[in-house]
This record gives structure tokens, sequence and C-alpha cells, in this order.
């Protein structure tokens, strides 16, 4: 891997914006690409997850053609697709585009508009959505949809109560990634959940699916966040330090499945986990921060344990009282607020947010490393269940 | 039995189509491998253990025990709530599992280890396998 990640931009976060995605993509863009101190000229590749198909609704983003043409920009490299790293796969894409030379500048979004699809009627079952008779199940959905497991809710909740019952894991550790995150929330301007929540509120709101409460569960929103994934000399290039892309865990060594995976407690990010500190001489301990998908609370205890900052089964004892995730604690854990209060930016916001941290950036909610000053290595992990991407960062100054 | 109001319908394939309709005669099947003995799940016509091609649709003795489970409560479909989402590990293969509901106890009854047996729910010519509380022995 040979790549900076140069410049980044998100556009407005928020319940129900009432803009169209390429409107939001467009603006997150052009803050990176400035940010990048590059202009649309320069960019010369662009890739995106999950690319264009029309369900669920506000899931998807604009594809790379449609972003493409409006910035009227001139590509040797693209990509959009949903297969690979979970949602990492497109920064992973852009990573190795440029390591190889396929292009210079890369261009990578992801952008949603669920809260908007959504409107005021909650978020639909896969399978379920625009009324009428249900479609009939083919690949892998007809394994779990018919049973009326109609969403990604279901499914992780049966690995996390596996997980309790090997390790002993309670609602009460469980609460504090959500505690956790709204914490962090409420020193960060454009999440979209900032009030205080105490222990009483998390068990205070409804449950959704056993041991899954609301407050368990990322919130929709709209918004887009974009990056410029660059060779290496263009660090010179701009006004502020860089993340350089020190590793990337792409692995999947187990099967590619939501019910015949090997280890329900873990599942793929076990092997993306593992892949990435089979590539880099950094370790665990070198980590200052970490960025960890919370799609449902327990997928950032699953990654806590993937990536080697516990043993494996050990992140509820990790996590208990909440210290050591705590912005001042011993490993920070989500400092944005992660997707649960800040909205579900849909893994890129935790990129957004570590490189914003590297950089010295982020506001209130600053980290200072022990020692003083910003943090030097950032962990990122996108994903659940079979599919799972993470990234190890590290500042490098400008 | 459950109070949905519809299942979402399998779409059926060739290699698909004996399990959904397997129920027919009160037996669940697998994909089985005559080569080395293994049950693929979900069905394929080649044995991904041994590259074997004599893959068909065998019996199991439809008993298994609760890997894990979830008592959903949020109403996705217009059916009724709580209902017991279940993972069953198949007596035959260790690492073999269905998604699947348990029926014909409460839901808040449901525990991982818990033993089970299949119970089928006929709909529109498509047999789900359901579990309910095994009988003993």
């Amino acid at each position: 891997m040979d790549a900076i990640i140069s410049g980044i931009g998100q556009s407005a976060v928020g319940r129900r914006l009432g803009r169209s995605g390429l409107d939001l993509t467009l603006d997150a863009a052009l803050e990176a690409i400035a940010d990048a101190g590059l202009t649309p000229a320069d960019i010369d590749g662009l890739a995106t997850y999950p690319g264009a198909f029309p369900m669920p609704p506000g899931f998807s983003g604009p594809g790379s053609p449609d972003v493409q043409d409006a910035l009227r920009l001139r590509l040797n490299w693209h990509r959009g697709g949903i297969e690979g790293a979970a949602q990492l796969s497109a920064v992973v894409d852009a990573v190795a585009a440029v390591t190889t030379g396929l292009a210079r500048h890369v261009l990578v979004y992801r952008t949603v508009t669920e809260s908007s699809a959504q409107g005021s009627g909650g978020r639909d079952g896969i399978g379920l959505s625009g009324g009428g008779g249900a479609p009939k199940m083919g690949g892998a959905l007809q394994w779990s949809i018919p049973f009326r497991a109609y969403s990604a809710a279901n499914w992780l909740a049966m690995n996390c109560h596996r997980h309790m019952h090997e390790f002993g894991t309670t609602p009460e550790q469980l609460a504090q990634i959500a505690l956790n995150g709204r914490r962090n929330a409420a020193r960060n301007p454009k999440a979209v959940y900032r009030d205080a929540m105490t222990l009483e509120d998390y068990f205070a709101s409804r449950m959704i699916t056993t041991p899954f409460r609301l407050f368990d569960c990322d919130a929709p929103v709209d918004g887009s966040t974009a990056l410029i994934v660059s060779a290496p000399g263009h660090a010179s290039g701009v006004d502020h330090a860089v993340a350089r892309v020190e590793a990337v865990g792409t692995a999947l060594r187990g099967r590619p499945s939501w019910d015949q995976f090997d280890d329900m407690t873990t599942m793929a990010a076990r092997d993306a986990g593992a892949a990435l500190w089979e590539r880099t001489e950094l370790t665990p301990a070198d980590v200052d921060i970490a960025e960890l998908y919370d799609g449902f609370s327990f997928l950032t205890m699953v990654w806590l344990e993937a990536l080697g900052f516990c043993g494996k089964g050990e992140s509820g004892p990790f996590v208990e009282g909440g210290q050591r995730i705590a912005i001042d604690g011993e490993l920070p854990v989500n400092t944005h607020g992660g997707q649960l209060s800040a909205g579900r930016l849909h893994g890129f916001g935790f990129i957004h947010e570590a490189v914003l941290q590297l950089r010295g950036e982020a506001g209130d909610r600053q980290v200072t490393r022990r020692g003083g000053g910003a943090p030097e290595v950032a962990a990122v992990a996108n994903g659940g269940g079979p599919v799972a991407g993470a990234l190890l960062l590290v500042a490098e100054s400008a | 039995m459950t109070d949905a109001p519809f299942r979402v319908q399998p779409a059926l394939d060739d290699d698909n189509r004996f399990f959904w309709t397997s129920g027919r005669d009160g037996v669940l099947r697998f994909a089985h491998c005559a080569g080395c003995g293994y049950w693929l799940h979900p069905p394929i016509p080649r044995c991904p253990a041994c590259g074997g091609r004599d893959v068909t649709p065998q019996a199991v003795s439809g008993r298994g025990q609760v890997w894990s489970y979830t008592v959903n409560h949020h109403s996705w479909d217009g059916g009724t709530e709580p209902y017991a989402i279940v993972l069953v590990e198949l007596a035959e293969q260790e690492g073999l599992r269905l998604t699947s509901n348990l029926v014909g106890c409460a839901p808040v009854d449901v525990h991982i280890g818990m033993a089970v047996q299949v119970a089928f729910e006929e709909r529109d010519g498509i047999w789900y396998p359901l579990f309910e509380p095994a009988e003993k022995d």
C-alpha cells in the first residue's frame, strides 16, 4: 500500500434534509477536492460503495457515472459496487489503484438518503418495501426473510445472544457502546442525537429484537462523505497533515454466510482484523483511536476483539463502565458519536472522523494522545456479519 | 403456526426446489454428497468438500438444537409480535444450520441449547421448515 488520504469532505448531515443524493454528494466531493488542494480537473479516479441501485430506498447514493458527469471528470480508473470488504472496499480499491499507478487522485464517496426515503414510516424490513405483494426471494436472503427475519437487526441479535451465551456478555456492557456514542455526539455539532442518555434511558428504549433495543440500532440520516486518495508525493501539496494508509484488512476466510459462518461471535471481522495486522509492523498497542462500525452496538464489541484491542470474548469487560473507551480513556472509540448518535453515514463517517482526529481538527472532541498532541495511529472498521473491512491510518505531517 | 399475514416466498430454482417442497411428506431434506458424506447447505450441484458430483437430497432427522435466537418485537410485516427467530444447528453435522422460527412454545421460553424438531408450515406450495420443542425420545 502506498497511498494517502489527502482530503476529506462531508455534506450537511441530518434527518430528512429533503435534498437529492447527488446534491449532497457534490457538496462532499467539492469540499474534499478543495481540502486536498486540488480541482476537479486533477481527479483521475472515482470509486464508490455501493454503486447505484434502487433498494432499499435511500441506501444507495448516486452511481459513479452520475457523479463523474456532474463534475465532468476525466477518469483513468473508476469503480462502484457492493461486494468486497464492506463499505471500505471502495477505499481499498482506490488505495490499490493509486499504489499501482492506475490513478493519481481518486475521489471516493458514500452517500445515503435513508432518512428522507423512509419519511415518517420508520425503517422497512428487507423484502417488504413498496407494499403490495412481497417479491419472491432468491439468493442468500431466501434463508432468512421467509422466517420473518427481515432485518440485519434480527440476524445480528442472534450473533449477540451467542456472544452472551459463550462469554457472559451483559446488556449493561452492550449499553456502554450506545452511551459512549451519545457522550461523544454531544461534542459533535453535526451529530443528529446529542441529548444526554443515561443507562436508565437506554433500558427504557423499546425492544426491537432481543437483546437489541432501539438505542442499539443506528439512526438513518441523509448525508454524503467524500475523501481523496492520492499518491504519497501529494502530501507536500496540501496545507495540513494527511493520513497515510498503513494497512488494509480485507480477508474473508470463513464461509460468506450469515448462518453458516463457523464462529457466530466474530464472523468476518475476525478475518479482516487478522489480515490488517498481518500487513503491518504496527500492533494494536500502537493505536491511539478506534472508529469501529456500530450499525448495531454489538458490532463495535466484535471489532474490539477482532482488531485485538482485547481478547476474544473479552469485549464486555473491556467496555464495562465505559471509561476505557471514552474520549479521555485508554482507547477512545467512536469519537464523533458513531452511527448510533451521529447518524448512519454507513461506514464513511468513521473514516472522516479518523482523518479529522489524526489532523488535530476534531474541535471539542479532539483526542489528546498520551504524551500530548493529536493521535498518530487510527483504526477504522466497517461492516458486520459476513462482510468486514478495516483500515489502519497513520498521521503524516505536511 | 404463526400469526404472520403472509410469508415471503423463496424463488424456486433447480437447486433449491427440493428443499422448499420437502415437507410435503413431513421429512426435512438437505443436499448430501454420496462420495464423502458431507451435508451441503445452501444446496449446490457439486460438493465443496470433495468435489464430488453425486449430490442428491437426502432425509435428515429433523432434530437439532437452538444455536442462537432472537425474540422479535418490532412490527415489520403486520403480523403479531413477539415471535422467536431461531438459528438451529441440525443433529447431522456440526455447523449445518437453518434460520427459522420456533413454534409450539412461548417466545420467552426459547433458549440456546434447546432441543428442537422440525414442524412444517405449508403456504401456497412452500413447506417452511419451522421448529418446535423436541419430544422426549
